[in-house]
């Protein structure tokens, strides 16, 4: 009988979810698909063959090109683990939950292209880490001829993407953690006489590992597949792979658009095949791991070790925060000759004439990320809503729709997309654009909303409903009121990644749309530091200020609540 | 005629498929309180929840609720008029005192002073005078149970379900609030249930009783 409740809100929501989310994917991978075996009639290429793979494969640093992208895509991701494993095996006791999400929230609203463009700033020759050592350190009284950002290694990339993903992985862990007995199993394994680290690695570790798993592979997928920091900070001749199918996307000849959606689908494969790769290194550490635990070793010098992991966290952190600040610096200056650590003159005239540009893309910036924002949380909210009349948990099947969007990769399917929303006359266009990032919004705005929504105290619903207030009344008198906080936080998640975009507002924008993030990759090779900081500054300022009123609201709104404040039962 | 009428209902966990307790028939007249006793467990909070439309996905019930005549057995929780006391007050947390009395007066009151006028006497009766803009939070124990029923009273139920609404309180603090429960509820001449494993409260409800084993 009750399963009978909300029906209809929950065919209206799939419907919506299947059509505007599940079905663009399919579509944009079935054109990329086409495309890569020579059918995209829009340029004239109207037979079935494999020879955009030839070309693909003929192509000048291809072989390159895909060695990089396993290189920094396993690396990142590893790293990135083991320090975020490593840090919370040595500050967990010290930290809880509040002040580190707090902590790591600037690290996460940061966009991935703004951090890079800091970075940038602070790591190259030119750089302000080599200004403040020079020339009193390093003797260098003009730039040194060495390769620290775009170096043919990655390492610049794979640091950059470190920054980025080891405060995600320290809060989807910190999360994780609240749900794993942590205080009795170290007590109970340091009883047996096992060190801290090793109890963590031994017993903590494979304990979190199964509830951070999704996460992990986003980050993987991520990864292999990113585009903005890897124009900025990894190599350009070869660049890795989604970097060179982008150019060859745009590039003046459009029949290298075939090989480019070839390498898109590769680029599918490509993910699929390090997930399934990642899914067999599981078994085989399972089985390692196994064998370790039944030697019984104590190891009570694993302190080293997680040391390292420690300042390896630290040290990420402070070189993230050096890049937003360099970024603000370079915005402001008008005069900085090689070596002075500081600039020798200041100016805001970068700044003064937001006619020349960035007040255009500042505002459709804004319009993009609301709209996107609101969509996706209105549906989110809908979402839940209708698992809720109906009583129901969420499928498996579900879960995977929800994470669709951010496994597959985006270069995969977008040049795809675009075909499709060219043929049906949504192209080009602010709608093709915030329909696109609503793909990547939705899904974070779901996982942000949907823990705190379920903890909600079912028991104050049904009072509600005892005292007579209906199901419209019992959500938006009740529900949403008491989930202000999270509702909020959701909402700045969604707009922080709403403003990150980048290849959806590409691809999709056809070029007429330009946002503060298609306008600072653009600009990020250029020359001229203090206007790509001010754009760079502002990309970063919208999550920032999007988190600060989603602190800030509710404080202001609710400062007479503590039963909301989180303090009170 | 006024009554709340239970006929063979049985309530079972979708899993097992194992009756909670032997199939229930009940007639609660109205102006008294009849008292349900059972040990912890037993399946006495599931009935209210039955009862008063808010039963958990993962129960099977059969049966039926008739209200003063009328099968509410299909009828959403919203709709079936009947008011449940919980354990916990369940204030809601993000409006005032007065607020949260206001959300529950019954809409037939119209006008913003005499719906203003309707709250502050319930506060009065309740001993909360001049509590309108407190926070709930800032309430004691026995001020929340109090502003609690005055909410469920403004909604003008036609039938009352009280969920062991004692056990939480300190055993000083039970007994006055039993009594103004109580007192309150009688002049209300519609019929209550309440359940409860406490031997006191159903001496005090001085109804019928009925053990639910």
């Amino acid at each position: 009988m009750r399963n009978t409740e909300g029906r209809w809100l929950r065919l209206t929501v799939l419907g919506i979810v299947s059509a505007g989310l599940v079905l663009p994917i399919l579509a944009g991978l079935w054109e990329t698909a086409r495309a890569a075996f020579g059918l995209l009639p829009a340029i004239g290429a109207e037979t079935l063959s494999f020879d955009p793979w030839r070309q693909l494969l003929a192509l000048p640093g291809f072989m390159t090109s895909l060695r990089l992208t396993l290189w920094t895509g396993f690396a990142s991701t590893l790293l990135a683990l083991a320090i975020a494993t490593g840090f919370c095996a040595a500050m967990h006791e010290r930290m809880d939950m509040g002040h580190s999400a707090r902590l790591l929230t600037p690290f996460l609203a940061a966009p991935h292209a703004a951090l890079a463009i800091g970075l940038a700033f602070l790591i190259a020759p030119s750089g302000w880490i080599a200004r403040l050592l020079s020339p009193w350190a390093t003797g260098w009284v003009l730039p040194p001829d060495l390769a620290t950002v775009r170096d043919p290694y990655g390492i610049a990339l794979i640091l950059g993407l470190l920054i980025k993903e080891v405060p995600f992985f320290l809060l989807v862990m910190l999360a994780a953690l609240s749900q794993v007995q942590v205080r009795a199993h170290l007590a109970a394994g340091r009883a047996l006489g096992y060190g801290r680290g090793l109890v963590w690695i031994k017993v903590i570790a494979p304990q979190v590992y199964p509830l951070i798993r999704l996460p992990v592979f986003v980050v993987l997928s991520f990864a292999l597949s990113v585009v903005d920091m890897a124009i900025i900070l990894g190599p350009s001749n070869p660049p890795t792979l989604a970097v060179a199918m982008t150019r060859w996307f745009f590039a003046a000849d459009t029949m290298l658009i075939l090989p480019a959606s070839a390498a898109a689908l590769m680029q599918t494969v490509l993910v699929g095949t390090a997930i399934l790769l990642w899914l067999g290194a599981e078994r085989v550490a399972i089985w390692l791991g196994r064998f370790w635990v039944r030697r019984g070793g104590r190891g009570l010098s694993s302190g080293p070790g997680l040391a390292l992991a420690g300042a390896g966290a630290v040290i990420l952190m402070l070189l993230g925060a050096a890049a937003l600040l360099a970024l603000l610096i370079w915005s402001v200056t008008w005069r900085w000759p090689f070596p002075d650590a500081l600039p020798e003159s200041w100016s805001l005239r970068a700044w003064s004439r937001p006619s020349m540009g960035w007040g255009t893309a500042l505002r459709e910036t804004l319009a993009i990320g609301l709209a996107t924002t609101a969509l996706s949380l209105t549906l989110a909210i809908a979402w839940l809503e209708g698992e809720d009349r109906a009583g129901m948990s969420r499928a498996r099947w579900a879960e995977g729709l929800i994470y669709l969007p951010l496994l597959v990769p985006q270069v995969a399917f977008l040049y795809g997309l675009s075909v499709t929303f060219l043929r049906t006359g949504i192209s080009g266009g602010v709608v093709a654009v915030i329909w696109g990032h609503a793909l990547f919004v939705f899904p974070y705005v779901m996982i942000a909303l949907s823990d705190p929504w379920r903890a909600l105290d079912r028991r104050m619903v049904r009072a509600a409903a005892a005292l007579g207030a209906g199901p419209l009344r019992r959500l938006f008198a009740v529900k949403l009121p008491m989930q202000l906080r999270p509702v909020l936080t959701a909402a700045a998640i969604g707009f922080a990644v709403s403003v990150a975009q980048y290849l959806p507002t590409l691809f999709l924008g056809a070029g007429r749309i330009a946002t503060l993030t298609t306008e600072a990759v653009t600009l990020s090779s250029g020359s001229d530091r203090r206007v790509t900081g001010v754009y760079a500054v502002l990309q970063a300022a919208l999550p920032f200020a999007a988190y600060a009123a989603a602190l800030m609201l509710p404080a202001l709104l609710l400062r007479r609540r503590l039963g909301l404040a989180g303090a009170a039962p | 005629m006024n009554a709340l009428e239970l006929r063979d209902v049985t309530i079972c966990p979708s899993a097992t498929r194992v009756p909670l307790f032997a199939p229930l028939t009940l007639h609660v007249p109205a102006g008294s309180v009849t008292t349900i006793i059972g040990a912890s467990g037993v399946g006495k909070s599931t009935l209210i929840d039955f009862i008063g439309g808010h039963l958990s996905a993962g129960f099977e019930a059969s049966g039926q609720v008739t209200l003063n005549g009328r099968d509410v057995t299909r009828l959403p929780a919203e709709a079936r008029r009947i008011g449940i006391l919980f354990q916990d007050a369940l204030l809601f947390p993000h409006l005032s005192v007065g607020d949260n009395l206001a959300f529950g007066l019954d809409r037939a009151v119209h006008g913003r002073a005499r719906r203003r006028a309707a709250v502050d006497a319930a506060l009065d009766q309740a001993g909360l005078t001049g509590f309108y803009d407190r926070d709930p939070a800032t309430l004691s124990g026995g001020q929340r149970a109090r502003a609690a029923l005055m909410r469920t009273l403004l909604a003008e139920p036609q039938a009352l379900l009280l969920d062991e609404p004692f056990s939480k309180l300190d055993p000083d603090r039970r007994a006055d609030l039993r009594a103004f429960v109580f007192d309150h509820v009688r002049d209300r001449a519609v019929p209550v249930l309440m359940v409860s494993h406490d031997a006191e409260d159903a001496a005090a409800a001085s109804g019928p009783l009925i053990a639910l084993e």
